[in-house]
């Protein structure tokens, strides 16, 4: 059963079309990639998505039609993390964490118990609770990165929409982060849908792939379906190679051709 | 530098030094001052007020009029007025994310100045009587233009405090040209301007007290909403609440509680942000501390401050504006130094 299905969403940017009737799909646990250049729009659907923009076009997460859903119980299925998020450098771990529980409290009232143990619990999951008490602005890139992916299991989604988790990161970080999002995916049965730059590691991570290009989606289907050299060469206009790792996940290798001479 | 930063007070003692700073700021006031009461005699006499407690006091009626009519009255307008513009300057600072926000912004602090002016130079003899009205409403019309002409389309809380900005400096434009046809009323419209609590009497404090309770109320339940804020609007949004529906109502409410400031005390600059900055300081960024502990600090603050500006060069007054201009600028700059000093 498919956990989102997204049918011929169309969203308008200053009155400029950003996305054309983007379909996709993903299943109940799985794990889908939005890849593709700069400006395709990957980010534009990962926000519709979330309610953040005005679309027409339905999407459907768990049978349910977000139009009907309101902030609050939308915000109970789905969590979203920015690229670059607003992280108030005073506010502690903790204190951060907590802020997850917020679609699940009512307009006035604070969080209690419960709220705390499962922020307590969301902190223990992702390692982040022995430093509960530090502050964000002193936290390193890949902190940071635990520290929100906390916030958002806080939450309890049924759905982790994350766009560029592993950008800023070193690449033993960005396989941590990689692994923790598998991780929640495998045992807590969170749907993950995710822009990544590393067509590599999209491949590697992500069981479902959509490539979109200029609003339109390209190509959709398993790793090996879409990076193709041919693809990618003509929707990036890049040089690339695509072989095999001993997994069999497709590998994407920059080439760069011998300077004329 | 960070370490002392994230030090902090656990929140029990937040409010044990914030209320001990209060209680002790108001004993203060109560006994210092042109007339000379006895301390023990006053405080008895104070405890005589509380149920149940029956003490004995040698003040004598007129001792006791000081204490009850003057001194008592005007430490509760100074506490109610510090307490709002703490409030109402911690209540802006979340909802712009930006801790250089001031109860006066928004053309609220103008819109006032403009109505007490037009109040002394056109009411003539019922001037006076009608400036608190005036001001109150000169605050609220401020900070309304200032909304309206900035709350464009959703647009950011930058084009909010821009806006504000122009419609302070267009409204502080009026305001001195129309005092500047009428120079006889300088003297006046300036004392006003420069804040005093001399005139407090128990009928002002009543009066603001409905004011002051409703908007104080609405923006201490708040303080959630605005943790959420600081995470920015788009995550706020994900979050499952509505920025911009939380942003109006503490906006309006701010603005009530800055104008019921405003209307019985003048303008009082540097109480809504230093003292919230302070708050920061000991008890950490979440306005559900920030906000309490900056209505009970503002609130010892301000009476501590009227207590300096009505002893200081006795038997004449300072403008209490002027006090805590005085007190406040150097905290302020002090502020900006360490707070440059963890930035880069």
């Amino acid at each position: 059963m498919n956990a989102i299905q997204v049918s011929g969403v169309t969203v308008e940017l200053d009155r400029v079309r950003v996305l054309h009737a983007v379909s996709c799909a993903v299943s109940s646990g799985g794990w889908l990639a939005l890849i593709g250049p700069n400006g395709a729009g990957k980010t534009t659907l990962l926000r519709a998505v979330a309610g953040l923009l005005p679309h027409r076009g339905t999407i459907r997460v768990d049978q349910t039609d977000l139009g009907a859903l309101r902030g609050r119980g939308r915000a109970r299925l789905i969590a979203y993390l920015p690229q670059v998020p607003v992280l108030p450098p005073d506010l502690t771990v903790g204190e951060y964490v907590l802020l997850g529980r917020t679609p699940h409290l009512g307009y006035l009232s604070a969080p209690g118990r419960a709220d705390r143990r499962k922020a307590a619990e969301a902190s223990e999951w992702l390692d982040v609770a022995r430093f509960a008490g530090r502050r964000l602005g002193s936290l390193s890139g890949g902190e940071r990165q635990r520290v929100r992916l906390a916030r958002a299991l806080a939450q309890e989604p049924r759905v982790l929409l994350l766009d560029e988790p592993t950008s800023d990161l070193d690449i033993g970080h960005q396989q941590q982060v990689l692994e923790l999002i598998d991780d929640l995916r495998h045992r807590r049965g969170v749907t993950v849908v995710s822009t990544l730059h590393d067509l590599t590691q999209a491949s590697q991570y992500a069981g479902h792939l959509v490539l979109l290009a200029a609003g339109r989606v390209e190509a959709a289907g398993l790793p090996a379906a879409v990076l193709t050299e041919d693809l990618i060469s003509r929707v990036y206009a890049a040089r690339v190679t695509v072989t095999t790792d001993p997994a069999g996940h497709p590998v994407v290798t920059p080439r760069r051709e011998p300077p004329a001479t | 530098m960070t370490s002392t930063r994230g030090r902090r007070l656990r929140p029990v003692w937040a409010y044990g030094v914030a209320v001990a700073f209060l209680v002790a700021a108001t004993l203060v006031s109560a006994l210092v001052g042109a007339a000379d009461l006895n301390p023990v005699a006053t405080l008895a006499a104070l405890a005589d007020r509380i149920p149940f407690v029956h003490l004995p006091s040698s003040l004598d009626s007129l001792d006791r009029a000081v204490l009850f009519e003057i001194r008592l009255p005007r430490i509760t307008v100074a506490i109610m007025v510090g307490g709002l513009l703490s409030v109402a300057g911690a209540g802006y600072q979340g909802v712009f994310r930006n801790p250089l926000v001031d109860s006066g912004m928004l053309g609220a602090s103008a819109g006032a100045g403009l109505g007490a002016t037009l109040a002394i130079v056109y009411l003539g003899s019922a001037g006076p009587s009608a400036v608190p009205v005036a001001a109150f409403a000169g605050s609220l019309a401020g900070v309304a233009i200032a909304y309206l002409s900035g709350a464009v389309g959703g647009s950011g809380t930058t084009t909010l405090l821009l806006a504000g900005v122009a419609v302070g400096l267009f409204l502080t434009a009026v305001q001195t040209y129309v005092l500047q046809r009428s120079t006889q009323d300088l003297q006046q419209v300036y004392s006003w301007l420069l804040g005093s609590l001399s005139g407090a009497t128990w009928q002002q404090a009543g009066e603001i007290a409905p004011y002051a309770a409703v908007s104080v109320a609405i923006v201490l339940l708040h303080g959630r909403q605005l943790d959420v804020l600081s995470v920015g609007d788009e995550e706020a949004r994900a979050l499952g609440t509505h920025p911009g529906r939380v942003r109006l109502i503490v906006v309006a409410a701010c603005a009530l509680a800055a104008a019921s400031a405003v209307a019985v005390s003048g303008l009082i600059g540097f109480v809504g942000i230093v003292v919230p900055h302070v708050v920061r300081r000991l008890a950490g960024p979440s306005y559900r501390l920030v906000l309490p502990l900056s209505l009970l600090t503002g609130a010892g603050f301000l009476v501590l401050a009227d207590t300096l500006a009505r002893t200081v060069v006795s038997p004449a007054e300072l403008p209490i504006g002027v006090v805590t201009a005085l007190v406040g600028s150097p905290v302020f700059v002090w502020i900006l130094r360490s707070t440059a000093a963890v930035r880069t």
